[in-house]
């Protein structure tokens, strides 16, 4: 029999138990009433104790959503979605602010841990309280990494705080922020996904919930890898992150985002929306393992995944660099773009989306080169397989005034079986003769030759599919913090488990 | 040690037309010889080796094949690699991305899994690699590059040599291993090969051409026609073939 079976009868299920993070956790929660209103919208801000300048900002955009139409020209379909039908705010009961991590309830630390992120270990290990217990050399093999934990509407703990405060680096809740630094918020909050951007960013801006808050200082090389992570517990109810970071002159920050969500049978809507400002010769590297859960190998239930995510360059010589690695969601609508403003600003999208089963992604990049000298990489390597549908998006633009720009693109599709599709919708726009730009893109299938090759030498096939994905990644692994490479790989191996025959 | 009974093999349907390549093919192999399959193009040689080693693309159909006893006929390929078979390829094939020794020492490490056997460590592993890139007179540079990525025809062919001394198999195929090569790069494989023989392992040395046996000294020379082997014989017989050609074995191929 062939090794590379092409028939939709021979592309495994996707086990349940393949989606190690499908669990979700017992705890009373509160929620805000069903459906999307105003009063939800108050109510939420009511919730987070929020200024009335942020109720002010949030019931404009909601009233400029509701004059808004869902967007419809990426390739993918869903059936209409009752934005009446959800939740718009869960939370722990009582979890308003939990103070310490000794005041998060057990079931939430047990959630997280069996994520593989465990926050008090973290704290008691590598914390400043309680680290003599730790040896020098162990502090060091352990990856120091700051997490702030959101589950559903809300962040339940941030580790680290105090030492990175000692640094200058506030790293919290955006929620806290609002509070603890009114003005950086203020001053930078729509200020590069503006409130009518796009109607999920405008759906975001009326009711976001939680989401990170960065701000690293003139000069400050940000001590450690910073990290959110995003839990999905609460049924019917969708998720809302607002993440805003911020790189002051000189300064230079690396930050991982990773999102779970348990299995459920309806679909989930979950629309983010992160911005990025770098000023002066700052330098943001922003990763993301996207893992939400992407429904049966039917199709049934995922999370559908509309999110903005956009840079602002605003600073000469910045630097912002994406980098994703998308494997979760039903459905996938995500754009992370540069606008290259600051003259001689760098703005880099490394990109490995995987879909399986039935997942469709609609991803890429927007660099928009507005300074001079500004240069661009784009490095996307799209894996489809099962009876999935995958589209890369990019718009390179290079404005009038942006003399001296310069764009690499590079757009690698494999195929798994032949149910499954590829499409790559790349748009350059020039408006000045002085641009350089470069495109290049390939096609292929996962070779059974190369298969049975890794085969004969005594690889099984599953992992010899894994070693065959990874080369063909490689490229966009090797821009991954070295700890979270090795757990993007395991997870690119789990999600293609079954994909071929 | 190797023994193929009565084999007769079809291209896998699924694949296309109903072909039957191998029509009873019969050869035994024991341990510590090194025997050699020749014959016209299109005889089946290569579908031997592919069947041997389990490709998917071919059938059984008929006919037994014993690996040290044990029947290996319905074995995934992976299976039949960690038992200690190991095929050069006639057309190694390209791996982007992935670099040499990773993929070797991950082949290595599932071979010794699949067998109860303790994991090679790396810096042994590194070593090994080492000591036999030397024999072969492989840079370091090229231990770097992915899998046969970038390298020529005899370059690649002598990687597979390099392969099959890391995994150190019980019994190797060579498929066709002195094409691309030129007279220098057919004496550094050969030798390589050489260095391969001992009383445990077995070979077998599928070639159109003497040359290479001429350093591989084999014990016995199969030749193969029409799916089957038509004659056996003694190292002469690949001379004989060299001066005479395959013409008299024509008929065999109807």
């Amino acid at each position: 029999m062939p090794a590379v079976k092409e028939t939709i009868e021979d592309v495994r299920r996707l086990e349940a138990d393949k989606y190690k993070y499908g669990f979700s956790t017992e705890i009373e929660q509160e929620f805000a009433p069903k459906g999307l209103n105003e009063d939800i919208v108050r109510f939420i801000s009511e919730k987070k104790n929020e200024p009335e300048w942020m109720l002010e900002w949030r019931l404009d955009a909601f009233r400029r959503w509701l004059k808004m139409d869902e967007p419809n020209w990426a390739k993918v379909g869903y059936p209409p979605i009752d934005y009446q039908d959800a939740y718009y705010y869960a939370a722990p009961k009582d979890a308003a602010r939990y103070k310490s991590l000794d005041e998060v309830p057990e079931e939430i630390l047990e959630t997280y841990k069996k994520l593989g992120i465990p926050l008090r270990e973290a704290e008691v290990l590598l914390g400043v309280e309680g680290a003599e217990d730790v040896t020098a050399a162990e502090a060091r093999e352990r990856p120091r990494v700051a997490v702030d934990a959101v589950f559903d509407s809300v962040s339940v703990a941030t580790t680290f705080k105090a030492e990175l405060e000692k640094a200058g680096v506030i790293f919290m809740s955006i929620s806290e922020a609002l509070h603890a630094h009114p003005e950086l918020v203020r001053q930078y909050l729509g200020s590069v996904v503006p409130v009518t951007d796009n109607f999920f960013a405008t759906l975001n801006s009326a009711v976001f919930s939680d989401g990170s808050f960065v701000y690293v200082p003139p000069g400050v090389r940000c001590p450690m890898e910073l990290s959110t992570y995003f839990r999905m517990n609460a049924q019917g109810t969708g998720q809302f992150e607002r993440t805003l970071i911020i790189a002051d002159k000189g300064a230079y920050v690396s930050y991982l985002e990773g999102c779970t969500a348990p299995m459920r049978d309806e679909n989930q809507l979950h629309a983010a929306v992160v911005e990025l400002v770098a000023l002066d010769d700052a330098e943001i590297k922003y990763s993301t393992v996207q893992n939400w859960w992407p429904g049966d190998a039917e199709g049934k239930g995922g999370v559908y995944n509309f999110v903005t995510k956009r840079a602002d360059c605003r600073g000469r010589n910045s630097k912002v660099s994406w980098t994703q690695v998308e494997t979760g969601s039903a459905i996938t609508w995500k754009y992370p773009s540069c606008v290259l403003r600051g003259d001689n600003s760098q703005g880099e999208f490394y990109s490995i989306a995987v879909t399986n089963g039935r997942q469709q992604a609609d991803t890429g990049t927007k660099m928009i080169h507005l300074g001079r000298n500004t240069r661009s990489r784009i490095i996307a390597k799209g894996i489809s397989a099962g009876r999935s549908d995958q589209t890369y998006r990019g718009l390179v633009s290079v404005h009038a005034k942006a003399a001296g720009a310069r764009n690499f693109t590079q757009c690698d599709s494999l195929l798994i079986g032949d149910q499954c599709g590829a499409h790559t919708v790349p748009y350059i726009e020039a408006k000045t003769p002085h641009a350089t730009l470069e495109h290049e893109a390939t096609t292929s299938k996962l070779s059974e030759d190369q298969l049975f090759y890794a085969r004969q030498r005594g690889l099984d096939e599953e992992t010899a599919v894994a070693l065959l994905v990874n080369g063909f990644c490689r490229d966009v692994l090797q821009e991954l913090p070295m700890e979270f490479a090795v757990e993007a790989q395991a997870l690119l191996k789990v999600s293609l488990e079954g994909s071929v025959g | 040690m190797l023994e193929i009974k009565n084999l007769h093999a079809r291209v896998n349907p699924e694949e296309g037309a109903d072909l039957a390549i191998l029509k009873g093919v019969d050869l035994t192999v024991p341990a510590g010889e090194v025997h050699a399959v020749m014959g016209p193009n299109g005889c089946g040689k290569s579908t031997l080796s592919y069947v041997l080693a389990g490709h998917e693309g071919y059938e059984t159909t008929d006919g037994a094949i014993r690996f040290e006893g044990e029947d290996i006929g319905e074995l995934e390929p992976e299976e039949r690699a960690a038992r200690g078979l190991f095929l050069s390829f006639q057309y190694p094939v390209e791996i982007p991305g992935v670099p040499t020794l990773t993929f070797l020492k991950e082949a290595a490490n599932a071979q010794r899994r699949a067998r109860g056997e303790a994991e090679i460590s790396a810096p042994d592993f590194m070593k090994l690699a080492r000591e036999n890139a030397a024999k072969l007179g492989i840079s370091n540079d090229m231990l770097k590059r992915p899998v046969n990525v970038g390298f020529s025809g005899g370059e690649k062919k002598r990687m597979e040599i390099f392969q099959a001394l890391m995994l150190a198999p019980r019994f190797l195929i060579l498929d066709e291993t002195d094409s691309g090569l030129d007279i220098d790069a057919l004496k550094v494989v050969a030798e390589g090969v050489n260095a391969l023989r001992n009383p445990e392992r077995g070979m077998l040395v599928i070639t159109h051409y003497q040359r290479l046996l001429d350093h591989l000294k084999p014990d016995v020379v199969h030749v193969m026609a029409g799916g089957r082997i038509v004659e056996s014989g003694g190292p002469e017989l690949a001379h004989k073939l060299e001066a005479e050609g395959y013409d008299k074995y024509a008929g065999e191929a109807a």
